[in-house]
């Protein structure tokens, strides 16, 4: 068999987390009742007309600059015509001529080596609404709350060779698109869609084949598989003397397997022209400006940045970059308390293990930076032991207290004066003559039955290293 | 004389001195909607009712001070193709005979504001595609001088109401000409401001780059007041404009001593009727009097002007009038298997043949493969003339030129031959083109008793330079009222009822 070379491009769809949706100003929000997020504009009402949603053109730049797109500064709306019942209009609002970002690339890195995706266009577009099949009925319904939801469509070179780089890249302009606050980019929940276009080629030829586009994918698993699947499927078609024929493909993730949705002859004429309604979006050099003045530090010179400022392991600093939440929480703390790698082990440690507990999203963070500082600072200075920081944590993680009033007002703090632990200790060890003999006797094990019996008696607030020093003190006079 | 008689400012005047009531004027232009329509048939749906109610609310409010406008309880009509809540709104189409919208256009909203009482939706023709208001799914508008002529289009419902005094004033829509040609066919005034003067939000696109909304009224200084209640930038129409605050009633002056008006000579060529001509040179001649500079002059590109707005036009119409389609907008045909065939009986069954027939052509244009050719050609000769204009208006206040190359053609004449009937836009579809503002205004009748209108062009936000113009031609003319609209005349013509 001959050696072939897989070639893949994405369009990446991306809903935007704006506020209202692109055209007017009904709320963008998931999983209202049917036809709640509408009106005239949205449902395509004759006479209605688009106004754009400023903070649209913003993300998109915003992301064209995260990619090192060059910004079109003068850019347009075309209409994409097609009748569909969930497109009220039976036009998109769309980009074609004059999208709003241009030639861009990311740097990617998988064990094959770094190389750079090429960003082809980006482009700003309104999502259409939901066709709901009644089930034993003999119609459709439609739901139009999603209808002109905003939408980026991120269009790559044919530059990702492997699934695996596919999946670098998604991960990464995921991140990016987060760290933004542009989409939260849920495959499952479709605010992040993926199509792969892909071809095989011999090895060494510079020629491209004929090129599949795969829809319905839901995973980076889903993905990955796809793209295996689909290159075995070209190989073997090229390897029997068959031609690949150009057409849309559907996953069926459950399958593992695409079928043909439709062929190239069926591929429609949209018709495009330049949107009458909305004039020219004008990208001025101040806004630009202050686009990029916002932009933020991503997770790649943070997890760099980490290693070298706070001397982080790669692998703490790639769990404490993942979510720019976490990150905004971590770096304040840490400044705030001086104490970088013990804010960092609450944020790796107790902060996981409530958020999995709870189910809740890694960007979810219930309590504030000022709070986890004032905490390791309580624990570092010992006005605490660790076994009541755990609880002050988890009351922090889960009713937001403030660590130090919370602290008073319990009485958590450790004893500090030696002399109430000593009584303490001496009305423990009259009340247990039998444990004070075994461990004279030599049975280290009463030692520990003594700690326990002071902390209890301490209601947990004295130092348990302290009592044992203490105890083991008194014990040998 | 009749209360029908009085102009939309003389109304207003006689309303607020106390003289008559809101109430008055609503009964007035009813009883005359009541005996004409069976002849002439300027609406398609008349809310009495409604009317009566609204003359009721606003005259309290003009009575305790609270409304204060110019127009305060003028009764007006308003073309079927502006959304109206609540009030059916049917752009003369069988596709939208049951629609009712749930919003009203920023214009109308403008009306209500200024205590404008709304009688009715007017005729047109569908979807405001057609020269003579015979496309109409309701039937043809008569025109009022002739009965056995059309009024014009698109806007001839609108036109044919203010000149038979079945209400005192209307708003219609110019897309290529459908204010300004059945206003000349009328004998009414008519004016499309400059692009972007008048929000578009509630008006059912035809073609949204081209699409005006503008007065009807029966004389100059009614047109610019209506202008200034509808004039205003809208935060829901991304093509209107903010401008300079502008009083256009106010910028009526008897005096054009200051005026550079030209006539371009080779517009007034062969087909041009020789009484219209004759009417070009005379208000030339009119205005030279009054102090103007009149000189003739050569504009360029006239011969593609009716090409590019035609593609360019149709192109638009081709995606706007894309959501009737049964889905949740327009007639939805019966009995059918899929969804393909329920969006091709919806619309083969809902829109009329002219509709069909620019729907086609648009899609054709913007076509893979003869966009290039078509669509993205015209758009250049669009900047082209756009370029011809500003070249002209460097030398210019207002360019003097007929509106239409004819009189009123007879009923049934036109669509025969929709290429001549394309061909006869030539005058009107340019501002279009470019974004002008245009008047037209009565100027006599022809020796067959039909008005000849003439039109007065000017830069874009000019408006008071062509109001003033026509001001002064106003001044120099004696136009007679329509006979129609006079009550003994009505009387002949029997009872009607409102329908």
């Amino acid at each position: 068999m001959k050696q072939y070379e897989t070639v893949i491009g994405l369009e990446v769809h991306v809903e935007l987390d704006t506020k209202t949706k692109i055209f007017c100003s009904c709320s963008t929000a998931f999983g209202g009742e049917p036809n709640t997020h509408v009106c005239p504009v949205c449902t395509g009402m004759p006479g209605a007309l688009p106004v754009l949603n400023q903070k649209v053109v913003e993300f998109a730049v915003a992301v064209g600059l995260a990619l090192d797109c060059s910004i079109t500064r003068y850019c347009k709306f075309d209409r994409k015509n097609y009748f569909y019942p969930d497109n009220p209009q039976n036009y998109q609002i769309s980009q074609l001529y004059l999208p709003i970002c241009r030639a861009g690339g990311v740097e990617i890195e998988t064990e094959a080596g770094k190389k750079t995706v090429g960003i082809h266009e980006i482009h700003m577009e309104e999502d259409a609404g939901k066709l709901i099949h009644m089930e034993g009925e003999n119609c459709s319904l439609v739901d139009y709350n999603r209808s002109g939801v905003p939408l980026l469509e991120i269009v790559t070179e044919p530059d990702m060779r492997t699934s695996m780089e596919v999946v670098a890249f998604l991960e990464k302009l995921r991140s990016m698109i987060q760290y933004l606050g542009a989409s939260d980019c849920k495959l499952q929940e479709g605010s992040m869609r993926v199509d792969v276009n892909l071809s095989v080629r011999e090895a060494g030829s510079t020629a491209l084949g004929v090129r599949t586009e795969m829809k319905n994918l839901n995973s980076f698993r889903g993905i990955s598989r796809a793209i295996e699947k689909e290159t075995i499927r070209q190989i073997q078609l090229l390897e029997s003397g068959r031609k690949v024929v150009q057409e849309t493909r559907r996953w069926d993730d459950a399958l593992e397997d695409s079928y043909v949705m439709r062929s190239k002859e069926d591929a429609r004429d949209y018709r495009y022209f330049p949107e009458p309604d909305l004039p020219p979006v004008r990208v001025d050099e101040a806004w630009l400006k202050e686009i990029k003045a916002r932009q933020p530090e991503f997770r790649e010179e943070k997890r760099k940045r980490y290693r070298k400022d706070y001397g982080i392991s790669d692998y703490d600093a790639g769990i404490l970059t993942e979510t720019k939440a976490m990150a905004d929480v971590f770096e304040k703390a840490a400044a705030l308390s001086k104490l970088p790698k013990k804010a960092a082990n609450w944020l790796m440690g107790e902060t996981l293990r409530l958020q999995k507990e709870h189910h809740m999203e890694a960007k979810e963070l219930p309590f504030s930076p000022e709070h986890l500082a004032e905490l390791v600072l309580l624990t570092e200075s010992g006005a605490i032991n660790s076994t009541v920081a755990k609880e002050v944590f988890e009351e922090m993680f889960l009713h937001d207290v403030d660590p130090g009033r919370y602290v008073e007002e319990k009485g958590l703090r450790t004893l500090g004066d030696e002399g109430e632990l000593r009584d303490c200790i001496y009305r423990i060890l009259e009340e247990n003559p039998k444990s004070v003999r075994d461990y004279l006797n030599g049975k280290d094990r009463a030692l520990g039955f003594l700690v326990g019996q002071t902390m209890k008696a301490t209601k947990g607030q004295a130092d348990p290293e302290k009592v044992q020093q203490l105890l083991k003190e008194i014990l040998q006079k | 004389m009749e209360i029908t008689d009085l102009t939309a400012a003389s109304l207003g005047k006689k309303i607020k001195a106390g003289a008559l009531t809101a109430e008055d004027a609503v009964r007035a232009a009813c009883e005359q909607i009541r005996r004409l329509e069976p002849v002439l048939h300027s609406f398609i749906t008349i809310d009495e009712a409604g009317a009566l109610s609204q003359a009721k609310a606003v005259q309290e409010k003009i009575e305790s001070g609270e409304l204060t406008g110019p127009l305060a309880g003028v009764p007006i009509a308003v073309k079927d193709n502006l959304c109206t809540e609540g009030l059916r709104t049917t752009c003369g189409s069988n596709m939208l005979e049951h629609f009712t919208p749930c919003y009203s256009a920023t214009a109308v909203n403008r009306l209500r504001e200024a205590g404008m009482i709304l009688l009715g939706k007017t005729n047109m023709d569908e979807f405001a595609m057609g020269s003579t208001t015979e496309t109409s799914y309701f039937g043809a508008t008569n025109n009022p001088w002739d009965l056995a002529c059309a009024p014009g289009g698109s806007s001839g419902g609108s036109c044919a109401a203010v000149a038979a005094g079945e209400c005192f004033c209307a708003l219609g829509s110019d897309t290529g000409g459908s204010i300004r040609q059945p206003s000349a066919f009328c004998g009414v005034t008519g004016l499309k401001p400059t692009y972007g003067t008048v929000s578009r939000y509630g008006l059912i696109a035809y073609a949204s780059s081209l699409d005006q909304i503008g007065p009807i009224a029966k004389d100059v200084t009614d047109c610019a007041m209506l202008l200034d209640v509808i004039a205003s930038w809208d935060a829901k129409d991304s093509t209107s404009m903010l401008r300079e605050p502008c009083d256009f009633a106010g910028a009526l002056g008897e005096e054009a001593a200051h005026l550079r008006i030209g006539i371009p000579v080779n517009y007034l060529k062969e087909g041009l009727d020789p009484e219209i001509e004759r009417a070009i040179q005379e208000a030339g001649e009119a205005l030279a009097k009054r102090g103007a500079v009149v000189e003739e002059f050569q504009m360029g590109l006239a011969d593609y002007a009716v090409s590019a707005y035609y593609i360019i036009a149709s192109a638009e119409a081709s995606s706007n009038l894309a959501r009737f389609d049964g889905v949740k907008y327009g007639h939805r045909a019966e009995e059918v298997l899929n969804l393909h065939e329920m969006y091709k009986k919806s619309r083969s069954q809902g829109f009329g043949p002219e509709v069909k027939r620019r729907i086609l052509l648009g899609s054709f244009v913007l076509s893979s493969g003869y966009y290039d050719a078509y669509y993205l050609k015209a758009l250049q000769a669009r900047a082209l003339i756009k370029r011809e204009f500003d070249r002209a208006f460097a030398s210019y206040d207002v360019i003097l030129s007929p509106a239409a190359p004819t009189p009123a053609p007879r009923l049934g004449e036109s669509l025969q031959d929709p290429m001549q009937m394309y061909l006869n836009d030539v005058y009107t579809v340019s501002a279009n083109l470019a974004g002008l503002p245009g008047i037209t205004l009565p100027w006599k009748l022809n020796r067959k008793g039909l008005p000849i209108g003439v039109q007065l062009l000017g830069d874009c936000f000019q408006e008071q330079k062509i109001l003033r113009a026509a001001y002064v031609l106003e001044q120099s003319r004696v136009f007679p009222a329509c006979p129609l609209a006079k009550s003994d005349r009505i009387k002949e013509s029997g009872e009607g009822t409102v329908r």
